[in-house]
């Protein structure tokens, strides 16, 4: 039944280009997030680091899409680009089909840690984004004791937290804090989702509730996300599309569909078809791995 | 619960041992009391003097809430400037050193001059002492702010405000509060200097006069007046700290107590 489960598709090595184009135009397509030719340097001169090299990277709107690759390799920079945490030194990030701070788009990020703010409670914490981001912002005031309380309690007891909302985060374990973390990257309804890492520093069981958690909520609630991590099986349960990167300069090397049948299952990634493709991708990211001897130039 | 009752005892059993010592010091070697009074006789000196104290102690402890509360108000801003600004950082740090070595002795005629000798020389001078801790602090506080709290911020698109109201501050705190407990006495130290050299009010005024007539016992009543007060605040701002700042803490009545 799932003869074509997969396809894996090389996209081919671009050249570096760092050309900018006169004037982009507004409307892109359907894209919801578009890299055009992005390319990010840190600092100057000698100490000038490639992180990432003219990439090109389109996400539909409602889509689910993972970044693989090894350490180093930018995944986390395009993470930032997007979010508008770092600005790219050449290209343009397009968000909601428009140039990056154009129109406000409701972002929520989760981290590899929970950084939850340790003065507040577990329940104030989820709220933070509510306090910060527009519409919601102008109505904090009013709905704080009611309405999105409310929401907030509904949505840690989906996560498995109920009872725990008048907790500080030191007294909870560290896979309750990263529950916690993407509770809040989601209170505020973002249409965009980011996630760097935010299963990495969690033990096997936990991930695992934590991606079949994840499933549901994006199931439910359709933002567009952008995941990051270097573990293949997650990027494989939970993404529609895997890009591959390779490491300096970063760039996209391929893009691989998934289309194993949702809900996916943790049996599933038992199944040889799913073994087969993390395989592929595994043998991809070896390939581009700079040999020893490089390394050491 | 048992045990705490217990080292609460053993520490007042010391602190009272300390003036019993010293009691019984000065009668074994015959010490007069214009050189060292005995703790009896100061306690006796301070209630039967009491009502002519107690203007002095009240016009002591006003000035030094006056001077502490603008030090924190201008301490607080100054360090949120220092600590988020990189210019302000440069400019200020080298200043603020600079500022902070000089005497406060020196300075007090030099407020006298601008603003007439009484009350306003020794809140400035209260001020002046109280406001460079927490100006360090808080700055410190702001400058060790985890980048990754300020992302979660920044990418919600948070203004610099934002970030600085719902991280940076609360962030600062328990720094801010160790400052105001080093802050609080230095206001005193500030207060005592100013009334000593240019108040005829406050206890400063008080153990000058007295000191010039030999009256040492009233010395150092008011110097035991002095201790009582800074102790009295003292205590106050780590109670206000430890409801403040338990979560730096990770204080179990913190998490309960409302």
């Amino acid at each position: 039944m799932m003869s074509t489960a997969f396809d894996v598709s090389l996209t081919g090595i671009q050249p570096a280009k760092p050309t900018v184009s006169s004037q982009p135009e507004i409307a892109r397509g359907d894209a919801f997030v578009k890299l055009e030719n992005v390319a990010l340097t840190y600092g100057r001169g000698e100490h000038r680091v490639h992180a990432l090299d003219a990439t090109d990277l389109s996400i539909e709107r409602g889509d689910f899409v993972a970044l693989v690759g090894p350490s180093g390799c930018g995944k986390s920079t395009i993470l930032k680009l997007v979010t508008g945490l770092l600005r790219a030194t050449s290209g343009y990030v397009f968000v909601g089909g428009r140039e990056l701070g154009a129109e406000p788009i409701r972002v929520g990020m989760a981290f590899q840690n929970p950084t939850l703010l340790p003065w507040l409670k577990l329940r104030e914490n989820v709220m933070l984004p509510l306090k910060i981001v527009p519409p919601f912002r102008q109505e904090y005031r009013s709905k704080r004791k009611t309405e999105f309380r409310d929401r907030i309690e509904a949505l840690l007891e989906q996560v498995g937290l109920k009872g725990f909302s008048d907790k500080y985060p030191w007294q909870l374990s560290g896979g309750m804090l990263q529950r916690a973390s993407l509770c809040r990257a989601l209170v505020h309804e973002p249409q965009l989702l980011m996630l760097d890492e935010p299963f990495g520093a969690l033990d096997q069981f936990t991930r695992e509730e934590l991606w079949s958690i994840m499933q549901s909520l994006w199931m439910t609630r359709r933002p567009t996300v952008l995941l990051v991590t270097h573990d293949l099986k997650e990027a494989a349960y939970l993404a529609n599309r895997i890009c591959v990167m390779q490491a300096r300069p970063g760039r996209i090397i391929s893009e691989s569909v998934v289309s194993f049948p949702r809900p996916r299952t943790i049996a599933m990634s038992y199944d040889p078809e799913f073994a087969a493709l993390t395989q592929r991708l595994r043998e991809l990211i070896f390939d581009t791995r700079p040999t020893t001897t490089e390394a050491q130039q | 619960m048992n045990q705490q009752l217990r080292r609460h005892i053993a520490s007042a059993a010391v602190i009272i041992g300390f003036f019993v010592a010293w009691e019984l010091l000065c009668i074994m070697f015959g010490i007069k009391d214009i050189v060292l009074p005995r703790p009896s006789e100061i306690l006796i000196t301070l209630w039967s003097r009491l009502p002519a104290i107690m203007p002095h102690a009240v016009q002591t402890l006003y000035t030094t809430l006056v001077g502490f509360a603008l030090g924190i108000v201008f301490g607080v801003l100054l360090g949120a400037m220092v600590g988020s600004s990189r210019l302000a950082y440069d400019v200020a740090y080298p200043l603020l050193i600079g500022f902070s070595s000089i005497p406060k002795v020196a300075v007090v005629p030099i407020f006298v001059l601008w603003f007439g000798a009484g009350t306003v020389p020794a809140v400035l001078t209260a001020m002046i002492l109280c406001i460079f801790p927490i100006v360090v602090n808080v700055a410190t506080g702001l400058a060790t702010t985890e980048p990754e709290l300020e992302d979660v911020m920044r990418a919600l698109k948070a203004s610099r405000l934002d970030i600085l109201l719902n991280v940076g501050l609360p962030r600062a705190m328990p720094y801010f509060f160790a400052s105001l407990k080093v802050a609080v006495t230095q206001a005193f130290v500030g207060t005592v200097i100013a009334e000593t050299v240019a108040s005829n009010r406050g206890i400063g005024n008080l153990m000058m006069i007295a000191s010039s007539s030999f009256d040492v016992p009233l010395v150092f009543a008011g110097l035991l007046v002095l201790a009582v007060l800074g102790v009295g605040l003292y205590v106050i701002f780590s109670f206000i700290e430890v409801r403040v700042t338990g979560w730096a803490l990770r204080k179990d009545e913190f998490a309960l107590g409302q």
